[in-house]
């Protein structure tokens, strides 16, 4: 029994080409013949080089995706972004204060946002974009940290906003400065990085060293995980 | 009474003494500030031009956030969004006159928010504190005063977004008197000064320093002809301009001597007298501690 394949037309960059359904956008273009060397990453979901911009069969809203994570519908239209060439001002974080002068600083455009909610109608991983930039404008730098927790760093949302806000370097920003001084710090990480320093671990570690590959699988299978 | 609160970017940066000291005096009286579970910057300054719809985005924003709160039980209502900054509250009030008076333009802005799950129908009415003090009653707040302000002179500056422009005034444009009368029920004595609805410089404290200290020159000069002993405001940004700037005041007028600048829920928070941490006077950069040590905490 053979299985029948069904095929689906879509335009890339207003060209009709038949790929298979249920293809994702990254492999509608590989289908088509196009060879990607930008705008693509992992194939995973979790690097965010693979930004993508589309329109359905039917629907006047150009909507913002992951050519890796989004299948094709009959009749979409696609395009591919090579690369998003954002401003990234360089600091060193051992340098700056947690608080709202340093975005002043360095993302002076956040003050321009005016809560028109486009980037997070182009986030394709449903983050609140706005919301962790009004976050930023209080200078409540944790919060916009939570919120911003899931960017991949596509761009889709610098790429789509009027006020020219380079939103998720700041987030990085916002990750980086809470990571730095705001979060609490953990006694047992501290505790066992000195057990590493002391070399608690050493001779663990040469022995697994020292392993073959068989013994390696074994023991990894046969490992238990302590909970405590 | 527990009343929906819009805090504003400012609230939470540089004037937290603002927000602590009313969050304080409020619940004094019974009155919970509860704090918009989502909210964005109030757009600061309302756009005055007719077609320009983007700058009241945020405005309108806000006033959805409010839709459920009664019903989840945050607030005992979700029909009035208490507001502290008077920038905050101007631009509120203005955007929802529009809004109000102009059903396409509601319609846009709502078109335009499609993500939103509610939406604005221009029912929200922005209450400024001063406004639900004055609703609550200047009789009642006397009876929660507990530290005699008496003898302390201070000089209400309403500056010009609490009053203007009259349709979205709290008071009487060219003769306001509900900080008067808050600051006699809290046994202290206002001034009758000229200055205090003079233009403070605002905005151009960013880029026309000199413009900004001429102005408040000219309004701390006449608070201390009337003997004031400090000012009080409700503007983030007035106060900014009268108590930050006086250090530039000083390096150029040697003369010069600084003026506490307050704002009147602090003084609220001391009439009433609550634990000083909610004071909230780190912020303020002329030190009024030694004039209330003289004249209050004696």
């Amino acid at each position: 029994m053979s299985i029948e394949k069904k095929m689906v037309t879509v335009y890339i960059m207003g060209e009709p080409q038949q790929v298979p359904e249920g293809s994702t956008i990254i492999m509608a273009w590989e289908y088509a013949g196009f060879q990607l060397k930008k705008g693509i990453g992992c194939r995973e979901g979790f690097c965010g080089a693979c930004a993508t911009v589309y329109r359905e069969k039917g629907d006047y809203k150009l909507k913002g995706g992951l050519a890796c994570q989004t299948v094709v519908t009959d009749g979409m239209s696609l395009v591919q972004i090579p690369f998003v060439p954002s401003e990234k001002p360089q600091y060193d974080l051992k340098n700056l204060e947690p608080n709202i002068d340093t975005f002043k600083e360095l993302f002076p455009t956040i003050f321009r946002c005016v809560a028109c909610n486009t980037c997070t109608k182009a986030c394709p991983q449903d983050i609140k974009v706005m919301d962790y930039i009004q976050q930023l404008k209080r200078g409540d730098i944790a919060a916009a940290a939570d919120t911003s927790f899931d960017c991949i760093r596509c761009g889709l949302c610098a790429l789509r906003c009027p006020a020219d806000i380079v939103q998720f370097n700041a987030a990085t920003l916002a990750q980086r400065l809470y990571g730095k001084y705001l979060a609490l710090r953990s006694p047992e990480l501290e505790n066992r990085l000195k057990e590493i320093d002391d070399g608690k671990f050493d001779a663990e570690i040469a022995e697994l060293n020292n392993m073959g590959h068989d013994d390696l699988v074994t023991k990894y299978y046969s490992r238990q995980i302590k909970i405590k | 009474m527990k009343i929906p609160y819009f805090p504003g970017c400012s609230l939470k940066t540089y004037a937290s003494g603002f927000e602590k000291s009313a969050i304080a005096a409020g619940k004094a009286l019974d009155i919970e500030l509860v704090e918009l579970p989502r909210w964005n910057c109030c757009g600061v300054v309302s756009s005055l031009t007719k077609d320009d719809l983007m700058h009241h985005l945020a405005p309108v924003r806000n006033l959805m956030r409010l839709s459920d709160m009664k019903t989840s039980g945050l607030a005992d209502e979700d029909k009035r969004l208490l507001v502290l900054c008077s920038m905050c509250m101007n631009t509120f009030k203005r955007t929802n006159l529009k809004v109000r008076e102009n059903s396409e333009d509601l319609a846009t802005l709502n078109d335009f928010m499609y993500l939103e799950e509610a939406k604005y129908d221009g029912s929200v009415d922005i209450v400024h504190f001063l406004e639900l003090l004055k609703e609550y009653g200047f009789d009642k707040i006397s009876e929660s005063v507990n530290t005699s302000l008496a003898g302390l002179k201070v000089a209400p500056y309403y500056g010009c977004m609490l009053i203007r422009p009259k349709e979205v005034g709290i008071d009487d444009a060219e003769e306001p008197t509900i900080f008067e009368n808050l600051i006699s029920s809290l046994g202290a004595e206002p001034v009758s000064w000229h200055a205090k609805n003079q233009c403070c410089g605002s905005y151009l404290t960013v880029n026309k320093q000199d413009t900004v200290i001429k102005l408040t020159r000219r309004i701390l000069d006449n608070a201390q002809q009337e003997k004031a002993d400090v000012i009080v405001t409700s503007c983030p940004l007035c106060a900014f301009n009268l108590d930050s700037r006086q250090a530039l005041l000083q390096e150029t007028n040697p003369g010069f001597e600084p003026i506490p600048v307050l704002y009147f829920t602090q003084l609220m928070a001391i009439a009433f007298g609550l634990d000083a941490a909610t004071y909230g006077f780190e912020k303020n950069k002329v030190d009024p501690m030694p004039l209330l040590n003289k004249k209050v905490f004696i």
